[in-house]
């Protein structure tokens, strides 16, 4: 049986367009329930995923405001299931892709992810079981 | 200027923005002053039925406390008295057609869709 209990994962969606970003995320969070390393390269898009400045907001047609709408967002995503993976005591490295972040201006990370480039993506591969690539469609 | 809202894409980032985001830009536009109907099609067919508000995502310890609810979305143009369309043989094709409209939703024929179109000065196919 291979004891390699390591997955990576490599998303290239931003957030708030795709229903593919949900899913990754319900991914990850399985993936913890099951004991599972989790390894993320963010490419392209993805880099968003955890820029710092995304912010709550109200929702006039909701009848609601910032606090009571609890506008979902990534960047907690991100640092809740880093909080998990502490609490199991399992990794869980975020990759982000400085060039997507460059092109991007997305400088600002949450201190969840770290910056990082091709050369991590394969070096989180190669010592994975396996890796997922969820590409945008 | 009469406007069609075409809405194919269903369940499109639902989770992360609470509603579906072009439902909630024809609920915006309408209160902007613009005239504006919506045809359901495709996969969105299934909204004119739905009953439920979606459930609530954990995301770790993260918790939605104010899931998507497109009943909510729907009654509120039904209020804004916003026409909705929806085409009877796609809710067939689905196997939905035998399930109650949400109020405000008006079940067409197929053959009447291009009669319907040329209503409007524009539409737009989201």
């Amino acid at each position: 049986m291979n004891q390699n209990n390591t997955l990576t994962f490599a998303f290239m969606d931003p957030p708030f367009e795709s229903e593919r970003t949900i899913t990754f995320f319900r991914l990850l969070d399985s993936a913890l329930d099951m004991g599972v390393n989790i390894n993320v390269f963010a490419y392209e898009g993805a880099v968003a995923l955890g820029f710092s400045r995304q912010q709550t907001h109200g929702n006039g047609m909701h009848k609601r405001d910032a606090d009571e709408e609890n506008h979902p967002l990534t960047k907690n995503w991100i640092t809740s299931l880093r909080d998990k993976a502490e609490r199991k005591k399992l990794n869980f490295e975020w990759i982000n892709c400085g060039l997507c972040v460059d092109e991007r201006g997305v400088m600002e990370a949450i201190q969840a992810c770290s910056r990082g480039g091709p050369a991590d993506f394969w070096r989180c591969a190669a010592n994975s079981v396996n890796t997922l690539t969820i590409g945008t469609r | 200027m009469k406007i069609l809202q075409v809405v194919q894409s269903a369940y499109r980032t639902l989770v992360e923005e609470q509603d579906d985001t072009i439902i909630w830009l024809c609920e915006n536009l309408h209160c902007a002053g613009a005239d504006i109907s919506v045809l359901l099609t495709g996969n969105a067919s299934f909204y004119a039925v739905q009953s439920k508000t979606q459930p609530g995502v954990r995301i770790g310890d993260w918790v939605q406390t104010q899931p998507a609810d497109i009943t909510r979305d729907l009654a509120n143009l039904a209020e804004f008295n916003v026409p909705v369309y929806v085409i009877k043989e796609e809710l067939a094709e689905r196997g939905l057609l035998e399930k109650p409209l949400l109020p405000g939703v008006h079940l067409m024929d197929r053959r009447d869709l291009s009669g319907l179109y040329d209503f409007f000065d524009q539409v737009w196919q989201w």
